[in-house]
């Protein structure tokens, strides 16, 4: 079974809700980030989003393209990010840790050596943003021949059409974006995730993790009443930005805030 | 727009058997690695893209979900309104009277006789409405939006051209219009910042990664994304998620449509050779397609090698890069081991993009198209050359074409011809060349 699999499954016996922070990989600096996984599940998360720099973030907001730089000043790549994830399996073993990237550098590395090198470091998940199902048949393949899981989105534009092809092709959980917009933008309308949850349930079993204009407890519980998962980004990559180069003012920041949404959720 | 392609006539002319070794050979070395060109008779026009945006392996939609559906009624609207006669009478009125279509193809006799070989003609791109070919799409992805009805429009910019071309059909329908564009574009073009701020639009300084063209393509994305129920994003150019390619492709094809005929007209018979700079690759994929299928027209498009080729410091991707995927489609792209999209060189701002449109990436590898590269030093030299020889002015985007023209022409005989596009006119450049002569103006 797939730790992603594993971890709800095992929230759903204690009636709880997953908590998924994300960071960028290698920000503010590579020797940040597999001390901060480690205090972020300590603080209460139940996965990791780990975040692959790349130079075009598309579909991030100002907080997270930044991050990205910082990451790319010192040359964090793919094969850097998954070495990160080796390192942080020597400790913990069952915290699930999901990828999430844009395609290029997966492309440019291959798939089938990225699938292999990305089970071998103990990644459960890859979600790469630009890559809808219309053009993933390949690598879901290959993920899968790995037993990896493609996460793919799903946004308040998708129609039912498109929510059924993306919940077939997905596995481990789908990823609702809350709101029209890119990372770390605008206030999300509770009333309209719920809704749409609700679409989303009818054509799947998978758990359903939202993210997107979560900033702090409040905002998270009042998604978590709704969702399988609350997606926290921007509001940890801005504590990394404020406090860089410190790196344990880092970890209790982030630990700080993730706790506070922990218990609110 | 497709109904006039689809019934071009034969090209009734024979071409030196030089040329048509060349292409023959290119087409048998290339045609087993792509599915869709079963022989060599194949047609081209009307081939690519198929309905999921693909232009052989290049193309397609890498867009985040939110994008998606959008993107799908873009193509169904695009789809209806192209056969909506209302519509194509409307872009051909404002394509003539506004635009002041069709450009000439001159005969640029002098420059013919300074480079001794080929006969040269000039499509004279630069003769539009403000000044270059940009204007032919987005008066086209304008009319669009007015019959979406949407109020905003937004558009990403390079050197400011399809800025200024965004702007001046966004005032003409009075819609809102946001361009974004690099911070650093922004400092070696200002009249153009200008020209886009007098015409009413907002220029939003992009000031993140390289501060150029893909940065502010990234920009307008995150507007889009952010924005999507009332504003419509013109695409500059043949990148982008599908129907991006395509729909820039069939408004900027009138360019190839009027130079068959022109040409037949002026000499009796089809050019033996195309030339068009390539950045995106716009002007050059409306000169290419419609002749794709004149098997016996030799094409070459021109990359920017701005400090040459091997110093690193260019825009070639076709010429010296590799497939990869960036801003919506699977392309050549200027890429590190890694996969970051790294930063370009060229003297001209609207050449300086790390990716090319797919249809280029296919035309390179089914070796229908040749792909050249040439550097600053040249296409300066080319930009002083026209200006005093015929009189013309051309952007430093245009130069690149010039440049290629002559090396090949002194290579050919003097009843051959070549088309170059001069996709546009050079004063936005006059303080670029005037600072690298180290004149103030």
């Amino acid at each position: 079974m797939s730790r992603i699999k594993n971890c709800f499954d095992k929230l759903k016996t204690r009636n709880r809700k997953a908590l998924i922070p994300y960071v960028t990989a290698g920000d503010s600096d590579p020797t940040v980030t597999v001390p901060l996984m480690h205090a972020m599940v300590n603080a209460g998360a139940d996965i990791i989003e780990l975040g692959v720099p790349f130079s075009d973030p598309m579909a991030d907001g100002p907080v997270i393209q930044r991050a990205a730089e910082r990451a790319l000043e010192h040359h964090v790549s793919l094969r850097d990010v998954l070495t990160m994830v080796t390192e942080f399996r020597q400790q913990d073993s069952h915290t699930p840790v999901v990828l999430m990237g844009y395609l290029n550098p997966v492309e440019v590395m291959g798939y089938t050596v990225f699938a292999e090198a990305a089970a071998q470091a103990g990644v459960d998940g890859v979600l790469t943003v630009d890559l809808p199902p219309e053009e993933a048949e390949t690598l879901v393949a290959t993920l899968r021949s790995q037993q990896l899981d493609p996460i793919f989105l799903l946004a308040p534009t998708s129609d039912d059409e498109r929510i059924k092809l993306i919940c077939e092709a997905a596995s481990g959980y789908v990823y609702y974006v809350a709101i029209k917009g890119v990372t770390g933008a605008g206030n999300l309308d509770v009333q309209a995730v719920a809704d749409k949850l609700e679409q989303i349930r009818k054509h799947t079993d998978l758990p359903v993790g939202v993210g997107f204009g979560i900033k702090d407890a409040e905002s998270a519980a009042a998604v978590a009443a709704v969702a399988d998962a609350v997606v926290v980004g921007s509001a940890l990559v801005q504590k990394v930005e404020q406090a860089a180069g410190q790196h344990d003012r880092i970890n209790a920041e982030i630990a700080g805030l993730l706790m506070q949404m922990r218990a609110g959720i | 727009m497709r109904r006039v392609l689809l019934t071009q006539r034969k090209n009734e002319h024979a071409v030196p058997l030089r040329f048509q070794h060349r292409i023959l050979d290119g087409l048998r070395r290339k045609v087993s690695n792509v599915s869709q060109l079963k022989n060599k008779d194949d047609k081209l026009i009307g081939q690519v893209p198929d309905n999921r945006g693909h232009f052989g392996i290049y193309g397609g939609k890498f867009v985040a979900e939110t994008l998606m559906v959008p993107l799908q009624e873009l193509q169904d609207a695009y789809d209806k309104y192209l056969d909506d006669p209302d519509f194509i009478a409307e872009l051909d009125a404002d394509l003539q009277n506004y635009v002041g279509r069709p450009s000439p193809l001159y005969l640029a006799e002098g420059w013919t006789r300074h480079l001794g070989g080929a006969q040269i003609y000039l499509k004279r791109e630069d003769l539009n409405h403000t000044g270059a070919h940009k204007v032919n799409n987005t008066i086209g992805q304008a009319l669009l939006a007015k019959r979406l009805g949407k109020t905003r429009i937004i558009a990403e910019t390079g050197a400011g051209q399809h800025g200024v071309a965004t702007a001046t059909v966004a005032a003409r329908l009075g819609l809102k219009c946001v361009i974004y564009m690099g911070a650093v574009d922004i400092a070696r073009q200002a009249i153009n910042v200008y020209r886009m701020k007098l015409l009413g639009a907002e220029v939003v300084s992009v000031e993140s990664g390289s501060k150029t063209l893909k940065d502010a393509l990234n920009e307008a994305m995150r507007d889009w994304v952010s924005n999507i129920d009332n504003t419509f994003y013109i695409i500059g150019t043949v990148a982008g998620p599908h129907p991006y390619p395509a729909m820039v492709r069939d408004f900027q094809a009138i360019i190839g449509r009027e130079a068959r005929q022109q040409i037949q007209q002026q000499a009796g018979r089809f050019p033996d050779a195309l030339i068009a700079c390539v950045g995106g690759g716009s002007n050059a994929i409306g000169l290419f397609y419609p002749f794709l299928d004149d098997k016996d027209v030799a094409i070459y498009g021109v990359e920017a090698a701005g400090d040459g080729l091997d110093s690193g410091r260019h825009a070639a991707p076709l010429c010296a890069g590799r497939p990869g995927v960036l801003h919506g489609n699977r392309t050549y792209l200027m890429e590190d081991d890694d996969g970051q999209i790294i930063e370009t060189h060229s003297v001209s701002a609207g050449l300086d993009y790390p990716g090319v449109g797919p249809e280029h990436a296919w035309l390179k590898d089914i070796g229908r198209a040749e792909y050249v590269a040439i550097d600053d030093d040249e296409a300066l030299q080319a930009f002083h050359d026209l200006t005093r020889i015929e009189g013309i002015i051309p952007a430093l985007e245009s130069s690149h074409a010039l440049a290629y023209a002559t090396k090949l022409a002194p290579t050919m005989d003097k009843e051959q011809i070549i088309i170059v596009n001069l996709s546009g006119r050079g004063d936005k450049d006059i303080h670029t060349v005037a600072a690298l002569e180290g004149i103030e103006v």
